[in-house]
This record gives C-alpha cells, structure tokens and sequence, in this order.
C-alpha cells in the first residue's frame, strides 16, 4: 500500500503526465506493487474471475443491444434474427446468457471461500457488506435481463417475481401496478427492464471499484486468517497473484466454452423459445438455477407474506453475518467444530437448490422447510453459540510460518525479497 | 512453494541468455493474443450487414407502368434507384454531347467494364435505349438529387449544386463521378431485377 513511492517513472512524458494525474502509479501500487499474502490459494482467483465475468457480460450485452428490440411485438423476433441472421449472432446470445450462469457460479464460490475463511471478520465487514451489494444487484440484472428475450419463461418469471410485491398488505397491488406500469406485464414493463438491465451493470462496476477500493484498504485475507506481519508474509501482486489469477481465469473460461459451445441451453428453458402468451402459463415454471435456493424457501413457506419475507430474509442475513459470528479465530480452518457446520450448511443450499426444481408438493415440501430453518439457523443459533463454545487449534503466528513451518523462516526471506528480474 | 525458491534460483543467476522460461513465457503469450484475437473477431463481425439485410439485395421493377418522361424511384439496399423513361429528346440531347465535355469520361456502368467510356449507349439499358437506371445518390456527398432540374435537363442536387445530363453524367461539380449505374438485367420486356 505504500506502493505510491515505489513508482517513479524515468520517461519524462510520463514524468509530466504522473505529476498532474498520478494514474499509472494507482495502477501501480494497486496492480503491481500491492503486497498480497504468499500462501493464498486457488480460490482467492475467483475475485479476478468475476471482474472478467462483468466484463464480458458488459461487452457482449452492449452488442446484443445493438440487434434487440425492445417491444412486445419485436422482441422475440428481434432474438431470433440475432440467432439466425446477425454474423456471430448465436455466439454472442450465448455469450451473454450463459455468462449469466457462469457469473452466478463464480461469485457463489467466491461468497462461500469468503464464508469459510472468515473474510467478512473485523476489519473486512465493509468489504463484505459491499460484495453484498453486488449480489443483489446481480441477481435484479440477471432477472430482468432474463426478460427480455420475451419467451413463456421470460413473461412468466417477470409475472411471478413482480407479484412477490403484492404479499405486502394494503400497498401490495399498488406497487405490482406500479412495477408493471400497467394491469398486467406488458410493453411498459418490457421497456422499463430494459432500461434497467442496462443501467444496473454499471452500478454493478461502480460498486466493484468500492468493493476493490475497501479490499485494499483492508489488505486480503488469506487461508490462515493471520493478518500479514512481516514483509516475508507477502508477495508483489504482480507477478505472483497476476499470473495465478491468469491461470484460473483460463481454466474457468475452458469450462464456460464447454458450456458455450456443446451445451449452450442446458441451463435454459425450452419454454422460453415459446413467444410470450400473456393467456397461458407453462405447465412447469421455475426460475433460473442461481434463484432455485430461495425458489424452495419461498415455496416451503405456507404463507404468501411469510414466503416473501423468509426469501428477502435469507439474503439479508448475509449483511449480518459479520455480528452474527462471535468467534475471534478468523480462518475456518482453525475452527474444527465450524468446519462441519459450514459443510452442512454448503450441503443445505444445494439440498435447497435441488427441492427448488421439483415440485411444490408432498416430502419436497417437508424437506424444503426443514433446510429452510437449517438456513437460517446457521447464522441466527450456530454462528453466535459456535464463538462462545467451540475450543479453535492453535493460530499459526504468521503466514510464513503456516507455509514453512518454524525452521523454515531462513529460506523464505530469500522468497520473499525476489528480485523480479524476470517477465 | 518450493517452485517459487527455484525460480528465485533461476532469476538471481540473472544471465542474458535464453532460457526455458523465456520460451515460454512468449509461447504463453504468443498463444494468448491468438487466443484473443479469435474472441474479437466475432465482436467485430456483428457489427457488418447482416443476413436479413443481405437478403434483400435485389428488386424487381415493372416498366409497363413508367409513361414516357416519367422517372420513377425504387428503393434497392435502402437506396434511392432512379428509372426514367426517356423521350427521344432526351436520348437525343445525351448522344449529342461529345466525351471530352465531360467531367467523368467513365460510363461508372456495373453491367459493363470498369473502364468503358460514358457514352449514351454504355449509360443506358443495353438495346432498350429509352430507359435509364442510375442510382439516385449524388456522388459529391450523397444527397438524393432531384429530377427534370437543371441546365442539363436531367437532376441537380439540392445539396451544393451539382448537375447531371439526360444520362445521369455529372456536367457541373462538385460531384466527381457520373451517378452510378447499378447491376441489372431485363427479366422480361418490361420488367427488369436491380440487384
């Protein structure tokens, strides 16, 4: 973070241009010079991961606006012309829908890295808060964008979610009218999502910079939760995390193509090729996966207002968990007890995901309450009883030494003073 | 970790000589910008005519329905197709001009070669000298010229002026060129596809 004086440029344009606006020396101490933990692993890619994810959702949905058209009438069409007539039409559509998917993936990830580790703890709760932020915002963007396309699913998702407003009592109706801008879903609203789906990933980007900006401010956290002491506990971003988010990045981009060109519907609706019939609902309506686990709770609930609350709820939640879990131990990997529950609870938002996509009926409704209630109680009973009763190991008192052990503080000053005369 | 203290090996030796590594790192790289190189180009791809757009690239026009001195205007690729049936004074008045008074000596015909001369006969249709197809773009800066206008009884561009002859020659700058003649062919006596 002191990698402002690091940078001292010998070009004497960029000397001039430095002094005015120190651009390339933010870049520098933020991309460069910033000291990173030397022992993060793999799944601290995933914050590089999802930059790229934004990036690529921006780009190619700045182009599938160019050949959309957003009214009733066209939009369908306007779709299909994409599929069929644009050059690289189909392969920018797939792009961005299942980039969507491959979005939800790695932030999921990312948020349960950031679970496991404890990075929401003191001082990263702002950061935490921030993150979020982009999740919801996420899933407003991945909702509406889903409507565009104008498909069965498409009218009845939009259908289904805004109608969650008319649970609230006494306002409820006026606020669905209001959503809609009309009676019913229609062109208003078809308009107004598009307008939305637009403007929202730039929100998303603007709350990145915050998110990035609190991150480094903070520092990272890092597999043991052992704050950097030293030095030898930390490595230049670039080359060490630079090349290591690089490579994660290529192997998640393996798995999206995998995706994008052998199984670029398996994570849609063949319903949604069905123009939009505001007269006749699909036999089999359910939203897309990365909604399935709040899908069953809101089902699992025998109350319309109740549903609706316990699903806002379970998202809310996440803005407390840094209060919510009493434990001075940071990292869950010290935290045996913790551990398990984490496991359990990883399990019930799966379990959660799966009962989303079945039917509302019969054991599927049972199980879903009793996940449900497993949900909430991992961040409302275990997370504040597990601080005051579980007995965490031993704390490893630097980085360097979870890595090297004792001894082996001699070689890795070597490691870490490397001169980067390479690459 | 034991990778990174053999690297730190390797990058303190600091020799000039190429080693594994720098090989590598230009494969690496090397296969990279290919790598993104594919990726842009269907980005830049979409943005060219699409197959719709292409699909409509000829019309068909019905003569029988073109009095004599009327010209009509169709619509081919979003373009104005100027299609006039002359009158024997107008054919008359197009043979009578001598090629060196012109500004474009280049017929600018699409049916004919690239460097046949702007004579009546090469401006209009080929056996079917009544009729004449141009399209209706000026080519100074692509104003829609208007017709029956002009010293030269054929259009002037409302534009910045220019003039065009009983064979849609430019007589009068600024335009540089001749109105373009585009691809067509007679698919019966009265009909013919632009296109």
């Amino acid at each position: 973070m002191s990698g402002h004086a690091t940078f001292e440029p010998k070009n004497p344009a960029l000397k001039w241009f430095e002094s005015r606006l120190p651009l390339v020396g933010l870049i520098h101490s933020s991309f460069v010079a910033y000291p990173t933990p030397r022992n993060l692993n793999y799944w601290w890619t995933f914050g590089g991961i999802l930059s790229l994810m934004l990036a690529c959702q921006i780009v190619s949905g700045v182009v599938l606006v160019m050949h959309y058209t957003p009214h009733v009438t066209l939009a369908f069409d306007s779709v299909e012309h994409i599929m069929r007539d644009v050059s690289y039409g189909w392969l920018i559509r797939y792009i961005h829908s299942n980039g969507a998917s491959m979005f939800f993936i790695a932030v999921y990830i990312h948020m349960f890295r950031g679970l496991y580790y404890g990075s929401y703890k003191a001082p990263r709760e702002v950061l935490w808060i921030l993150g979020c932020i982009i999740y919801l915002l996420m899933m407003a963007t991945a909702f509406m964008g889903y409507v565009l396309p104008w498909g069965q699913m498409s009218f009845w998702g939009a259908t289904v979610i805004t109608n969650l407003f008319s649970a609230f009592p006494v306002v409820g109706p006026t606020i669905v009218e209001w959503l809609w801008g009309g009676f019913a879903v229609d062109n208003p609203t078809l308009n107004r999502f598009f307008s939305l789906h637009y403007l929202l990933p730039f929100m998303i980007a603007g709350v990145v910079v915050l998110h990035i900006w609190a991150l480094h401010v903070v520092g990272q956290n890092n597999p043991t939760g052992v704050d950097p002491k030293t030095p030898k506990d930390t490595v230049a971003f670039t080359p060490y995390a630079t090349i290591k988010d690089s490579l994660g990045m290529v192997v998640f981009l393996i798995f999206f193509a995998w995706f994008l060109f052998y199984i670029p519907n398996y994570l849609g609706h063949a319903d949604n090729y069905i123009p939009a019939n505001p007269l006749v609902t699909p036999a089999h309506i359910v939203p897309e996966w990365y909604y399935l686990p709040f899908y069953a709770m809101l089902r699992a609930i025998p109350s319309k207002l109740g549903g609706v609350l316990t699903m806002f709820s379970a998202i809310i939640v996440l803005f407390f968990v840094p209060w919510l879990d009493t434990s001075k131990v940071r990292s869950g990997v010290y935290r045996p007890l913790f551990k398990q529950f984490f496991w359990i609870w990883v399990a019930v938002c799966i379990g959660l995901g799966w009962l989303g996509s079945k039917p509302a009926e019969g054991g599927y409704i049972v199980a879903g309450r009793i996940l449900t209630f497993w949900y909430f109680a991992h961040f409302l009973i275990i997370l504040p009883l597990l601080g005051l009763f579980e007995k965490p190991k031993a704390v490893p008192a630097s980085i360097t030494e979870a890595v090297l052990g004792k001894k082996g503080s001699a070689p890795a000053s070597v490691g870490a003073q490397a001169p980067q005369t390479k690459g | 970790m034991g990778v990174r203290g053999k690297e730190t090996l390797v990058a303190s030796t600091g020799t000039a000589e190429t080693t594994r590594r720098d090989f590598l790192y230009i494969a690496t790289g090397a296969m990279g910008a290919v790598g993104a190189a594919a990726m842009v180009w269907p980005f830049i791809s979409q943005l060219q005519p699409d197959a719709s757009v292409l699909a409509m690239s000829s019309t068909e026009v019905d003569l029988g329905q073109i009095q004599e001195g009327q010209i009509v205007t169709v619509k081919w690729r979003g373009k104005p197709v100027f299609v006039w049936n002359r009158t024997a004074k107008d054919i008359e008045e197009a043979r009578a001009v001598q090629l060196g008074q012109l500004l474009d000596p280049v017929a600018r015909n699409a049916n004919l070669p690239a460097d046949a001369p702007a004579t009546d006969a090469n401006r209009a249709a080929k056996d079917q000298e009544k009729w004449l197809v141009v399209i209706g773009i000026c080519t100074h800066l692509g104003c829609v010229p208007i017709g029956h206008m002009g010293e030269y009884d054929g259009w002037f561009c409302p534009c910045h002026g220019s003039e065009y002859d009983s064979a849609g020659r430019v007589r009068r700058g600024p335009a540089p060129e001749n109105l373009a003649i585009p691809p067509y062919h007679f698919v019966s006596d009265t009909k013919i596809s632009i296109g």
